[in-house]
């Protein structure tokens, strides 16, 4: 067994990162604060100013649900049949007690499932950190911008009092540069996929953005600069697959699975919005100025257009649009969970904006623990002959 | 027997008829925007600006109400399958489809007359996230303005300095110059002030009515009966004279009722005796709503207190408009909607309401395509049992989607959680 990353070879590597990715007990997190004496914060999709938590000292711990390995007993008895599945799985993995290695919990503003979920949180871990993140949906730095550095600077106060750290501005701005070289590895990673898909499967890529919600920070940037340099040495076969990009998956993921089948119906993904906090910065955040300043401003200006986000002056699609061209891309399948309102209320409107240049979707729904792929395996296998057959007349 | 037969037997007070000819009035005057040049916003009923939208001499159209009324006159059904021809997935709200279904179906009114299109989006985001997706929806439809109000949710159960200050510079540095433009007239705070301080009036009176329930009988069902009691207040009328004339009226006769001892009017006429004291949770059901009103009072159930008469401001925790603040009110009255309140709030609100009206028990209607409302019922239903020691129902229905009103389902439910409070009792 390699001893450190970069000892690492392919299959240890992605061994590792599927041991994360099934790892439901956050055992790293448990061996990180062992080896650390520091605490950990967990947080909801999708995004979070994960530089905050890390100049804290603390861990950031990304929650993405239970996934398809879990049973749900206690979390059905939360939820009515009609509302989607991640905060009932998110109950299941609190109260077994799978949660308790992390001290704190933030749950993003994204729709009113996560916002009520933070309520309950409060009611069942009342002796734990709980942080309801509200971001602005004005984006003038004067207004927006100002509310925004009111949420960070609590945000600040309540992980200072939880750690007894003080969040120094040293300390944030060289947790932004880490974040940062993450940022670029990431972008870099999901440049090489899109020029050279048959290289980078989406399988691996997703098992390595979800390893970005566990590890530290500079360690996932080692394993994904290993990664690459690993896969651009192999021999993989080039496949008659269409290009498409997948958008909708930002909040309760897909199983993994699921992932493979669609690659294995013909589709090379070249562009996806799961893991979308680790990349809902489109720029690197300023290491000039104020540490918060930079952050706040990165999120009024550079966040990536997303169903989460009002959208005042761009056109609806305009950002999907962009990347379809950029892309080369196909077509675009929207997946999104069942009852998940902001990806299923943005879907029309997005259907809209490709109808518009003809560029062809499909969409189907899924929830965390899908069983059942051949359906939509057979969907998307369709979709892409049809593009195949008929996509250049 | 058809809802339009048993309309008949209703015994219409003065506060009714009065209702009804303001709502008549309105869909008049907006029929007629063409002629007057009035111009019209689209908002929303929650955290809604109806004094200052008055202020600029504007007209609001509040399309959940107009989704509401297409339930009650049957005409949701169709609406809702039209939107989802257009791609609008079963899974999401059906107040949202609603609306998209009767504007592709040439926006005609529930009173049958033509809505016209807006003049300015007020998106006034308060308490539900489909609000916002709701009116970006609408932006690809109407050739007209969106201006944003972006309203913070109580997370930690208060309101602070900087959720308020937040509001009120978008209202001043956002909404008003959007409504200046519009309507081509200067912001005028003292015209403001006069609206604040009529609505501060009618709201006083409103109170008196949700109060008066504490009586045995209650005069009033807080729930189906306050729907209607909430209309000129949460729709285009709170700040007008018209509005306090009818909370003044409405007073008068809940304490009539008071006086004589008489249960709350229903469409069957004065309900005669009062079994059961319920607090409920949850928006109705509208498609079958005098149905749905029917397997309450048939069993002498009165609902004497109801969060969802509460969405469009807690006023019986003393929220007043105050027009020495206008812009902070405005604000505060914004962020103090009842579903731009915390769980745990909602749960401290409920059982508040459980002590104050001597309920016998709690129940839930759970809206499917309602997550602001929904998402976190049941423990809402544990904690409240926990608390209270009361029997708590559920049950589950929808908003104007007529395909998720199971009444047999529903009523053989409701039974049994009646037989339930009895034998607690």
């Amino acid at each position: 067994m390699a001893e450190t990353i970069e000892e690492m070879d392919l299959d240890q590597l992605l061994s590792f990162t599927e041991t994360l990715y099934e790892d439901l007990n956050l055992s790293y997190v448990k061996e990180w604060k062992e080896k650390t004496g520091a605490q950990a914060i967990g947080y909801l999709p999708v995004y979070v100013p994960r530089e905050i938590i890390h100049a804290a000292g603390m861990l950031p711990v990304g929650i993405m649900g239970g996934g398809d390995n879990l049973e749900i007993i206690r979390g059905d008895a939360f939820y009515q049949s009609y509302i989607c599945h991640i905060p009932r799985s998110t109950i299941e993995l609190g109260l077994s007690g799978r949660l308790d290695v992390l001290d704190g919990m933030l749950f993003p503003a994204i729709c009113d499932v996560i916002r009520n979920l933070s309520g309950i949180w409060k009611i069942l871990f009342e002796d734990r950190y709980v942080k309801y993140m509200d971001f602005p949906q004005n984006f003038k730095s004067e207004i927006g911008g100002k509310f925004y550095m009111y949420e960070l600077m609590d945000l600040k106060a309540g992980l200072e009092s939880l750690g007894g750290k003080e969040i120094t501005a040293h300390c944030l701005r060289d947790s932004i540069r880490l974040y940062n070289q993450n940022r670029e590895a990431v972008e870099v990673l999901y440049r090489l996929r899109s020029d050279s898909p048959h290289l980078v499967s989406s399988f691996e890529l997703y098992l390595l953005m979800r390893a970005g919600n566990i590890l530290e920070v500079s360690e996932h940037t080692r394993l994904l600069d290993r990664y690459m340099d690993l896969v651009i040495e192999e021999d993989r076969p080039k496949r008659d697959y269409i290009r498409v990009l997948i958008t909708g998956v930002f909040c309760e993921q897909p199983p993994a699975s699921l992932i493979r089948a669609l690659e294995q119906s013909g589709c090379y993904i070249v562009d996806d919005d799961w893991m979308l906090g680790a990349r809902y910065l489109l720029k690197n955040v300023s290491t000039s100025e104020d540490p918060f300043k930079a952050l706040t401003l990165s999120y009024l200006y550079d966040g990536i257009p997303n169903a989460s986000r009002y959208i005042d002056q761009e056109e609806k699609g305009a950002y999907l649009l962009d990347r379809v061209q950029k892309l080369k891309a196909d077509g675009v399948i929207f997946a999104a969970p069942s009852f998940c309102d902001p990806a299923l209320l943005e879907q029309p409107m997005l259907q809209a904006a490709l109808d518009k240049v003809e560029v062809p979707h499909t969409a189907f729904k899924y929830s965390e623990n899908t069983g059942q792929f051949q359906v939509i395996k057979e969907q998307t296998g369709t979709f892409a002959d049809s593009i195949k057959l008929w996509g250049d007349q | 027997m058809k809802d339009t037969e048993n309309q008949e037997t209703i015994q219409k007070e003065e506060s009714m008829v009065l209702q009804k000819s303001m709502i008549a009035d309105h869909f008049d005057d907006l029929s007629e925007v063409k002629n007057s040049g009035k111009k019209v916003v689209y908002t929303f009923v929650p955290g809604n600006l109806n004094e200052l939208i008055w202020s600029f001499d504007m007209l609001p159209v509040h399309p959940e109400i107009n989704a509401l009324q297409s339930g009650m006159r049957k005409k949701s059904g169709d609406y809702v399958l039209e939107a989802e021809k257009y791609g609008h997935s079963e899974d999401v709200c059906t107040y949202v489809k609603c609306d998209i279904g009767m504007l592709k179906k040439g926006n005609i009114g529930p009173t049958g007359k033509p809505i016209p299109p807006p003049d300015l989006l007020l998106l006034s985001y308060t308490g539900c996230f489909t609000f916002m997706k709701w009116f970006e929806l609408l932006k690809l439809e109407y050739d007209c303005p969106v201006v944003m109000l972006h309203i913070p949710y109580q997370a930690d159960g208060k309101i602070t300095d900087p959720m308020v200050e937040y509001s009120v510079r978008q209202l001043r540095e956002e909404v008003i110059p959007a409504m200046e433009k519009v309507s081509g007239k200067k912001y005028d705070e003292e015209k403001l002030k006069k609206f604040l301080a009529s609505s501060s009036r009618a709201e006083a009176n409103l109170v008196k009515v949700w109060n008066s329930a504490k009586n045995r009988p209650s005069p009033i069902d807080a729930y189906f009966g306050g729907v209607y009691y909430v209309g000129p207040i949460f729709t285009a009328f709170r700040g007008l004279e018209q509005c306090e004339r009818y909370y003044e009226k409405l007073s008068e006769e809940v304490a009539q009722r008071i006086s004589i001892g008489e249960g709350p009017t229903t469409p069957d006429g004065v309900m005669k005796e009062e079994r059961y004291r319920l607090v409920v949770e949850g928006p109705p059901n509208w498609t079958s709503f005098r149905e749905f009103w029917k397997m309450f009072y048939d069993e002498g159930a009165v609902v004497v207190s109801s969060s969802y008469s509460k969405v469009g401001g807690l006023y019986d925790q003393g929220f007043r408009h105050d027009p020495n603040r206008p812009l902070e009110s405005l604000s505060e009255y914004c962020l103090g909607c009842y579903t731009n309140l915390n769980l745990p709030s909602r749960i401290d609100y409920l059982e508040q309401s459980m002590n104050n009206f001597n309920a016998d028990g709690f129940l839930i209607n759970s809206i499917k395509s309602c997550n602001s409302f929904s998402a976190g019922q049941l423990p809402i239903l544990r904690e409240l049992e926990k608390r209270t020691g009361k029997p708590g129902g559920f049950i589950e229905s929808d908003l104007v989607d007529p395909r998720y009103f199971s009444p047999s389902n529903i009523k053989n439910r409701l039974e049994s959680y009646f037989q339930m409070i009895e034998a607690r009792k």
